[in-house]
């Protein structure tokens, strides 16, 4: 096995003459949280759905947890987790039974789903509110949830599309500290934000302008290397050169 | 498979959840059935006739006691001028007028010929000729009782035998109808609605994203219509046999076969609804006013597709209902095989081919 979650070569999707995503270029370690940062329209999005197996790449490799994204669309889907800025559990389904129901598509056994259900519920301290329809919760709790709902089958890596849109910041904080939680115990952690304190949580990011990945380092490397002390600047720096804007 | 339970489940539970859907599912076959059968009756009874009565002798009288016992006219007081009858048509209270001119019994008995005058309120043409029809009866039938063995040489009494409907019962015509028009919101727009609905949530990427097949999401999506929509049937038969006194003299299990074929005809047309839309709204407006109406108006079962011009004709054609009404009537009340039926099954079954096929084809052509 190899230790790298996705690798991308020259990686490029075109939509007729528009190139959403232009050779790109980068892998990300097992086990690694990794950034994924852009203003709108940088190709994020496209990006993202070609390494879940939504869309075929026009051209150039690439392989998520070992897998062609061209010929192996199927395992990656069974290898991966998913969590979108949309809210993402059913409203009108309680806490246990969307649980269940992920888990079910996801092809985990009844029996594994009842004890890691209760464990999960356990851990996030909603025992009061199992039987609640999801509906019911604050969003903060909606989040969490659904956080733990994409990683419940354990796989191997979670893609996280802007997952902490509008959450007050201590929620942000604790969901954070889910997310390192679940890159301790192995799982990948694949994440788009806007926020840019979010982004130095992550152990690498890249910055994506018009489709081409123009930076790829740690956080502290690249303030140093934009000789700055935030990333926002770091942002502003390379995404101020952008010709596109907005979706 | 074990995966499609799970998402079969978690569609019931959405159902049951819904308190909206589940009144639309169950309360509208009652509502429908209650209103076609009880409201909305072509049946003309007890219509308000009145009587100016010039004559004032013994035929006059016999022939207002025969309209006074018969059960399609209520007589009411009779008139004493042509202006009050004309009052009474003004107030709506009376549809039609029978006059008597002065000598009417005389003039019959001694010249074998009288006049008598029958006045419709033709505002409504369809009572109108129906009053007429029964008022002629009436008379041609006292006329018989008159002189039973008169000299008439040739005389031919026409037997009416209604068919399949010996007690002009007006429910057996709609009840096919009001089945189709019910598959056709429970299986087409409820199923494009819950489709639509998880785009609008943005639970359907989630689902693409998980290894749960896009087919399968589909499959997953129609299975609790389908089951639903059955039970539908039967209520809707329920209802027609023991509280609209229909018979049902066909096979139940080809009427049970024909009615699943038709509900995947209806969830195609569904699904491939919710392929062109991505809000629930115009999911829930195409359903009703693209199907809704033409399978009311153009399937034949409440206004005769014969006397439509040939433009509607043509276009009624397309309309899965109408080769389902024709089946249900068939089998239901004629009580008829499949060997009857043959041609609107095969076309019911390649409009689902056409449509299933493309409504996959759609929701694929979405992925890429």
């Amino acid at each position: 096995m190899n230790n790298k979650a996705i690798i991308c070569k020259n990686l490029t999707k075109q939509f007729g003459s528009f190139k959403a995503v232009d050779q790109i270029t980068f892998d990300v370690d097992s086990g690694e949280i990794f950034g994924f940062l852009g203003a709108n329209g940088a190709g994020k999005t496209t990006a993202m759905r070609i390494l879940c197996g939504l869309s075929f790449p026009t051209s150039g490799e690439a392989s998520v947890a070992g897998f062609n994204v061209y010929k192996q669309q199927e395992q990656i889907k069974k290898n991966i987790g998913y969590m979108s800025q949309k809210f993402s559990l059913y409203e009108n389904l309680t806490v246990v039974e969307n649980i269940e129901f992920y888990g079910g598509v996801y092809g985990v056994s009844r029996a594994d789903i009842k004890q890691r259900s209760s464990e999960l519920i356990s851990t996030l301290g909603l025992e009061k509110e199992a039987k609640k329809l999801v509906g019911e919760l604050p969003l903060g709790w909606k989040q969490k949830l659904a956080f733990s709902v994409a990683i419940f089958h354990k796989p191997k890596i979670v893609f996280l599309d802007e997952p902490t849109g509008g959450v007050d910041p201590v929620t942000r904080r604790q969901f954070w500290d889910m997310i390192y939680e679940a890159a301790a115990s192995g799982i990948t952690v694949f994440v788009t934000t806007h926020y840019m304190d979010e982004a130095e949580y992550c152990n690498r990011i890249t910055v994506m302008v018009d489709g081409k990945v123009e930076a790829l380092d740690t956080p502290t490397k690249l303030k140093e290397r934009f000789n700055t002390h935030s990333m926002d600047e770091v942002f502003y720096q390379l995404a101020r050169g952008a010709k596109r804007s907005g979706d | 498979m074990k995966q499609l339970l799970s998402f079969v489940h978690k569609e019931f539970l959405h159902v049951f959840r819904d308190r909206r859907t589940l009144l639309i599912m169950f309360g509208l076959p009652i509502v429908q059935i209650v209103l076609f059968g009880f409201a909305l009756n072509s049946e003309v009874k007890n219509i308000g006739i009145m009587v100016l009565d010039n004559a004032h002798d013994i035929n006059s009288q016999q022939i207002i006691d025969k309209i006074a016992t018969s059960s399609y006219f209520q007589l009411k007081e009779p008139a004493q001028s042509y202006r009050d009858i004309e009052r009474k048509f003004k107030a709506g209270t009376v549809k039609c007028a029978l006059v008597f001119p002065a000598g009417f019994g005389s003039d019959l008995f001694h010249t074998g010929k009288a006049d008598v005058q029958v006045i419709a309120d033709a505002s409504d043409p369809n009572t109108a000729t129906i009053v007429a029809t029964y008022l002629r009866s009436i008379i041609a039938d006292y006329q018989q009782q008159l002189n039973p063995n008169a000299g008439v040489p040739y005389r031919i009494i026409p037997e009416v035998r209604q068919l399949y409907n010996e007690k002009q019962n007006g429910s057996l015509n709609f009840i096919p109808g009001v089945i189709a028009l019910i598959f056709m919101i429970v299986s087409t727009a409820l199923t494009s609605v819950a489709v639509v609905r998880e785009k609008e949530l943005g639970t359907m990427e989630i689902l693409l994203v998980s290894p749960f097949k896009p087919l399968m999401v589909l499959v997953a999506k129609a299975i609790p219509y389908l089951a639903l929509s059955l039970i539908n049937f039967i209520i809707i038969l329920l209802l027609s046999v023991y509280l609209l006194d229909v018979q049902i003299k066909g096979s139940l299990l080809l009427l049970f076969a024909e009615s699943i074929l038709f509900i995947i005809t209806c969830l195609s047309l569904g699904l491939l609804i919710s392929n062109v839309t991505n809000s629930q709204q115009t999911a829930m407006l195409i359903s009703m006013m693209g199907l809704m109406l033409p399978t009311m108006l153009l399937t034949g079962f409440m206004f005769p597709l014969e006397n439509m011009p040939w433009i509607f004709r043509v276009i009624s054609h397309v309309i899965p209902s109408r080769y389902y009404y024709i089946i249900v009537k068939a089998v239901m009340l004629k009580g008829l095989g499949f060997s009857y039926i043959w041609q609107e099954t095969l076309i019911l079954i390649g409009m689902s081919a056409v449509l299933l096929t493309l409504a996959l084809k759609n929701f694929k052509i979405r992925l890429s």
